[in-house]
C-alpha cells in the first residue's frame, strides 16, 4: 500500500525557524527584564510555534494517523501536569 | 509543490495492527518517554528558577550570540535532514546522501559549538558547583548535548549505509527513524535555548 501527501515547503519552515530565532533574541534583548510577563509569555508564544512547526512538517505528524496524534497529545498533557504541579508547589499558598 | 510517496511495504500494513511500521512506532513511543525525560529537567530549572530570588540574567553569563548561531546550525540540521528523506522517497541516492553529510558535518558542528562554549564558562569560572543556575544549566544541556552526540553517530551509521546502497525508493524505513529523533533533538534544543538563555 502507498499514502501519497504533498511535500510541505521545507525551505519556507526553515525561514519561519529562522526567522523566528532572530525575533526571540532581539524581544528578549530589547524588552526590559522588569516586565516578567510580558517577556516569557512572548518567549513561551514563539518557541511553541517552532516547536510546532517542526513537529507537523519536519517530523510530518501532520500527515500521520490520527492515533499516533493522540499518544504524542497525552505525553505532552502529562508533562504540561507534571510542570503545572512543579509550579503550584512554589506559588499556591502553604497551608 | 512536488509531490512525494511514503512507501509502506503491504507486507507491513498487515503485520502491524496500528497501521504504522513498528521501527517507527517504536521511535515514536521511545520519543514521548524522552518527552518526559526532558519535561523533568525543564520543569526543575523552572520550578528552581521562581523559586530563587536571586537568580543571574543568562546574558551576564552565557554567549548568546554563539548559541543563537547553534541555535541556527540545529536548524539547518533539521532541514537537510528532512531533504534527505524527501530525496529517497523520490529515488535520488545522490541528493540523499549529499543531505545524510550536510547533515552530519551541522550536527558535528553543532556539539563542537557547545563544547567550546563549556570550556570558556568553565575557563571563566562557571561550573556545575558555583551556583544553582551552573548546576541546572550543565546537566540540561548536557544531557540535551549527549542525545545529539548519540545521533551523530546514529547518523554517521545511517550515512555509511547510504553509501553503501541499502536504501531504496521503496525501503528507507532507517532514514524516517533517524530524522524523527533528529528533529526531536532539533525541537527540545529550541526550547531549552529559550527556557535557558533568553528567560
Amino acid at each position: 500500500m502507498e499514502t501519497e501527501h504533498k511535500a510541505p515547503r521545507y525551505m519556507t519552515i526553515f525561514w519561519w525557524l529562522a526567522g523566528f530565532t532572530v525575533v526571540e533574541v532581539a524581544y528578549s534583548s530589547i524588552l526590559p527584564h522588569s516586565k516578567k510577563a510580558l517577556l516569557i509569555g512572548g518567549l513561551v508564544a514563539f518557541a511553541g510555534i517552532k516547536a510546532v512547526l517542526v513537529a507537523l512538517y519536519f517530523m510530518h505528524l501532520r500527515f500521520e494517523r490520527r492515533s499516533l496524534g493522540i499518544i504524542v497529545a497525552s505525553t505532552l498533557i502529562l508533562g504540561v501536569i507534571l510542570v503545572s504541579v512543579g509550579m503550584a508547589e512554589h506559588f499556591l499558598p502553604r497551608p | 509543490m512536488e509531490a512525494i510517496a511514503l512507501h509502506h511495504d503491504a507486507h507491513e500494513e498487515e503485520v502491524t495492527s496500528t497501521g504504522i511500521p513498528h521501527d517507527k512506532m517504536g521511535m515514536w513511543v521511545f520519543l514521548c518517554s524522552e518527552v518526559m525525560f526532558f519535561t523533568g529537567l525543564i520543569g526543575s530549572y523552572i520550578v528552581l528558577r521562581f523559586a530563587t530570588p536571586l537568580w543571574p540574567a543568562p546574558a551576564s553569563v552565557l554567549n548568546i550570540p554563539l548559541t543563537a548561531t547553534n541555535t541556527f546550525i540545529l536548524i539547518c540540521s533539521s532541514v537537510t535532514m528532512v531533504q534527505a528523506l524527501a530525496a529517497i522517497s523520490r529515488g535520488d541516492q545522490r541528493k540523499l546522501k549529499l543531505f545524510l553529510c550536510l547533515t552530519l558535518l551541522f550536527g558535528t558542528v553543532f556539539i563542537s559549538i557547545q563544547a567550546f562554549e563549556y570550556y570558556k564558562l568553565l575557563h571563566e569560572g562557571f561550573n556545575p558547583h558555583v551556583s544553582l543556575f551552573g548546576s541546572v544549566f550543565f546537566t540540561t544541556t548536557g544531557f540535551h548535548g549527549f542525545h545529539v552526540l548519540c545521533g551523530v553517530i546514529c547518523m554517521a551509521v545511517q550515512t555509511g549505509r547510504a553509501f553503501l546502497g541499502k536504501f531504496t525508493q521503496a525501503h528507507h524505513q532507517g532514514i524516517e527513524t533517524i530524522g524523527l529523533y533528529w528533529h526531536f533533538v532539533d525541537l527540545v534544543w529550541i526550547v531549552l535555548f529559550t527556557i535557558i538563555y533568553l528567560f
